[in-house]
């Protein structure tokens, strides 16, 4: 039983620190690379991919969105601080028209919140 | 100069790029030409039409398509089929793992036999969880893939919920299946059937669910519908029919009865009645001739028009509206806020739920402790819906903002929406918001002494007309107004003497004229005695009493009013019997704002308001504790609309400016101000009720699942029951949000 007792613990730690304490890689978009200053994020699966970017502070920015994601969730994206919040038609490109940002973290995720991503602005 | 926006197809290097702008170019007409290659789109400013240019990419060796920017509906169109192919996809996947858990299940309540005590029983169920793992593959492959996707990023979903939940019992019954001496005996039962069973469930409920939020977009639809596919339009003195997207600024279209204005534009030669209906709300048809503006979408209901085209494309009012609804309706409130915090945490705090929960079961759980602890990790983890939550605020949202748009009200923001259902007190303009804000004649009284000498209402009118035609005062052209609507014209006036603030003076057929205000009849000792009554009587009718007197004797009051809307003293009843407080702001002098404040049933009032000085007292109402709405025309109150909590425009028709607030309200009357705020309460109303669902069954279905029930009551929930609970918590939320669409506001 200890054993058992044990692994539910080491499970549930595991839990904490997948989910919640382990912090994920992030894209680092250079704008200078960029055609035409735009950067495609594939809403596939259930999530965005990459689901963390970090851009230039200061500086305008489109990033586009390609939704490969049949499911209702993945139809709209939002980014609340900016009010952002537009229709992803499915299997097209939508650009998104970022405005020069102060430094600081932005979230973007579904209209449900169940698809969650990140930008990072420095 | 219209600009196109063409989409390329097969432009795979950058040096296309040059190429497609240099096809383009040669194009006659073709001012600038601009390619994003990014987006594989070209942007032409021209004067050519579209087709010339698609030609013209097709001749460099490339494929084109007017953008989708003014195809709304074909959007639409690509976003339905795209639903119902998916919807196809989901029923199969349903029906396909129903036919495997709907038997075995079956076969579990009639036999209550579903576990291994036999080699043979052995061979059985394993053919059984082969057929299991190919429906988790096909059937439930995208809650797989969903969930390992998620895990990789360090999120985790619905999907993961579900991929664990069938994913344990499945495992848990091949154990069962090839080691039943691992198990104890009274656990070798197998779940085979509510994987098969949880995977159909979910699908139908997703399914159903999109079917249900195909209903939530019906008003974007109807929008959307209502812009007509061609236009005629006159070209080298010929009528000719030509598809939407090819008609140009300044182009002239012909409309006919029955028939929908294809764009903007002002009409240049007839006379007809348009039914706005569908873009402001107003019921009645609006009256239309030379000069007046139409809307594109809106109905010719008499006369055959022509009207010259002003804007096209995506610039259209109806294309604003759309555009603006549809960003509206995917924004959120920030009553949605604690729900959104709640679902980023959601997930994986069911997952520590459930290993807490199999891990009491199996200290302290009843035997078999290890079968009792499967089954209500897997009913934790299947019952436990984030989806219920994440759907509650924005699908009553997209419900409620497209309701508000059929009635000619557009929110911009679900934090607009939220706040206008909390307003308590709002601030109306008098001008142009309780009244017309066009001053009207509205009394010609005539001295007893000048009729009896002849003088009618139509001779002082008359006079008063010669004497003001110079002059662009508001109150001058209310007379000049009358006196044209009643044909007469003005005379001429000799020795014109204007005194600032008080009238003119003036010589007319050799009489000495005054017409002006009290003080300078009193300045000119003319005795007003006869009339002292009647102007006060004016006065408190909100009218403003001007005199005219002829060779210093009175003759006549000629009194101005800026009418009150027809229907201004209904709607403000309707905000006052919400409990809302209404104050009424204006620039007009005390004795006249009392007036109009009496006869709409105001009791607080500010007047001699300075435009400037409107955003002070929204400030000073608001220091007092309130939730203010400011209700203005949207030009002169701007900095008022801005600082108020909620700012309203309120428009005349199609030519409202939409961009200058928090809400526009595209009719004139007061009556969609007190649809907007009963719309807002109603969906807040709605989403606190989809909020309150989706918690309590969370709350309450996650303990029960995890058997808090069965020490008292002896209660377990079956994974099959919390799969069909979840599956259909989702629509009922969706369902729910879709009873908006009956919302009426109070009959008006």
């Amino acid at each position: 039983m200890l054993m058992i007792n044990l692994a539910g613990l080491l499970l549930i730690a595991l839990i904490i620190w997948w989910f919640w304490l382990y912090k994920p890689e992030v894209v680092v978009i250079d704008t200078s690379k960029v055609d035409n200053n735009e950067f495609v994020i594939t809403v596939e699966n259930g999530t965005y991919s990459p689901s963390r970017i970090k851009i230039a502070a200061n500086k305008p920015m489109s990033i586009q969105f390609m939704r490969k994601d049949p499911s209702p969730c993945a139809e709209a994206v939002l980014i609340p601080a900016l009010q952002i919040s537009e229709s992803l038609p499915l299997n097209k490109l939508k650009t998104i028209q970022l405005p020069a940002m102060d430094a600081g973290e932005y979230d973007f995720h579904c209209q449900m919140n169940m698809i969650q991503g990140k930008i990072t602005v420095s | 100069m219209p600009v196109y926006e063409l989409l390329i197809d097969g432009a795979s290097c950058g040096s296309c790029v040059k190429k497609i702008e240099t096809a383009i170019q040669q194009v006659e007409g073709v001012e600038k030409a601009e390619m994003n290659f990014a987006q594989r789109t070209v942007s032409v400013s021209t004067t050519s039409n579209s087709d010339a240019l698609i030609l013209a990419v097709e001749k460099a060796g490339y494929n084109a398509t007017l953008s989708q920017a003014e195809n709304e509906e074909q959007a639409l169109s690509e976003k339905e089929a795209a639903d119902w192919v998916y919807y196809k996809k989901l029923m199969q996947d349903m029906i396909l793992a129903l036919s495997l858990g709907v038997p075995l299940m079956l076969y579990g309540l009639i036999t209550g036999e579903m576990s291994v005590n036999s080699s043979q029983e052995q061979i059985v169920w394993f053919v059984v969880g082969v057929l299991t793992l190919l429906v988790m593959v096909f059937s439930g492959r995208h809650f797989y893939v969903g969930a390992w996707q998620s895990f990789k990023n360090h999120s985790a979903n619905m999907d993961t919920l579900i991929a664990l939940g069938t994913g344990t019992a499945w495992l848990y019954s091949m154990v069962v299946v090839f080691a039943p001496e691992a198990i104890p005996e009274m656990a070798r039962h197998v779940y085979f059937e509510a994987t098969a069973m949880i995977i159909g469930l979910i699908n139908l409920g997703l399914a159903m669910e999109l079917k249900a939020r195909g209903r939530t977009s019906d008003a974007i639809k109807r929008l959307i519908g209502l812009q007509p596919k061609t236009a005629r339009v006159v070209r080298d003195g010929q009528e000719i029919d030509i598809d939407i997207d090819q008609v140009v600024l300044n182009d002239i279209v012909r409309v006919r009865p029955g028939e929908k204005i294809s764009v903007d534009g002002i009409v240049t030669e007839g006379h007809t009645a348009i039914d706005e209906s569908m873009l402001t709300g107003e019921p009645m048809p609006v009256e239309k001739t030379e000069g007046a503006n139409v809307a594109a979408g809106t109905i010719n209901k008499t006369g055959s028009i022509l009207f010259k085209a002003t804007r096209v494309g995506k610039n259209t009012s109806l294309a604003h509206i759309i555009r603006m609804v549809k960003q509206a309706q995917n924004s959120k409130p920030p009553i949605g806020r604690l729900a959104d915090v709640i679902s980023a945490y959601f997930v994986p705090v069911i997952m520590i739920i459930a290993v807490v929960s199999a891990m009491v079961w199996l200290n302290f759980g009843p035997h078999p402790a290890i079968a009792y602890a499967l089954v209500t990790a897997t009913t934790v983890l299947i019952i436990a819906c984030p989806c219920a939550l994440g759907l509650a605020t924005p699908m009553s949202v997209m419900v409620g903002i497209g309701k508000s748009a059929e009635a000619g009200v557009l929110i911009r923001n679900g934090e607009a929406l939220q706040t206008a259902s909390q307003i308590t007190a709002m601030v109306l303009d008098k001008t142009g918001t309780i009244t017309l804000g066009a001053p009207k004649l509205t009394d010609i009284l005539v001295t007893d002494i000048m009729a009896a000498k002849g003088f009618t209402e139509a001779t002082i009118l008359q006079l008063a007309a010669t004497l003001e035609s110079g002059s662009e005062h508001p109150l001058a052209m209310a007379i000049m107004e009358t006196a044209n609507e009643k044909g007469i014209e003005a005379g001429t006036a000799h020795s014109f003497k204007a005194i600032a603030g008080h009238g003119v003076q003036a010589e007319v057929d050799g009489k000495t004229l005054l017409f002006g205000n009290e003080k300078l009849m009193r300045s000119n000792k003319i005795d007003l005695d006869d009339f002292v009554e009647q102007a006060q009587q004016l006065a408190a009718e909100a009218k403003t009493p001007m005199y005219l007197s002829i060779d210093n004797q009175l003759a006549a009051i000629i009194a101005v009013a800026d009418p009150i809307k027809d229907d201004s003293i209904a709607a403000i009843k309707r905000l006052q019997d919400n409990g809302m407080r209404v104050i009424m702001l204006t620039g007009d002098n005390r004795a006249t704002a009392k007036a109009v404040a009496d006869k709409v049933g105001i009791t607080e009032f500010f007047a001699e308001v300075l435009p400037e000085e409107k955003s002070a007292k929204v400030q000073e109402l608001q220091a007092q504790g309130e939730i203010v709405g400011m209700t203005g025309d949207g030009i002169n109150d701007a900095p008022a609309l801005a600082i108020a909590n909620v700012g309203f425009a309120i428009g005349t028709g199609t030519d409202v400016a939409i961009e200058s607030s928090d809400i526009t309200l595209m009719r004139g009357s007061l009556h969609g101000l007190a649809d907007a705020i009963a719309i807002s309460k109603a969906t807040l109303r709605n989403i606190k009720q989809n909020l309150f669902g989706a918690f309590i069954y969370n709350a309450a279905g996650v303990p029960i699942a995890a058997g808090v029930l069965f020490p008292v009551f002896g209660l377990l929930l079956n994974p099959v029951i919390a799969g069909a609970a979840m599956a259909f918590s989702s629509v009922t939320v969706v369902t729910n949000a879709n009873r908006l669409r009956f919302f009426k506001a109070e009959e008006h």
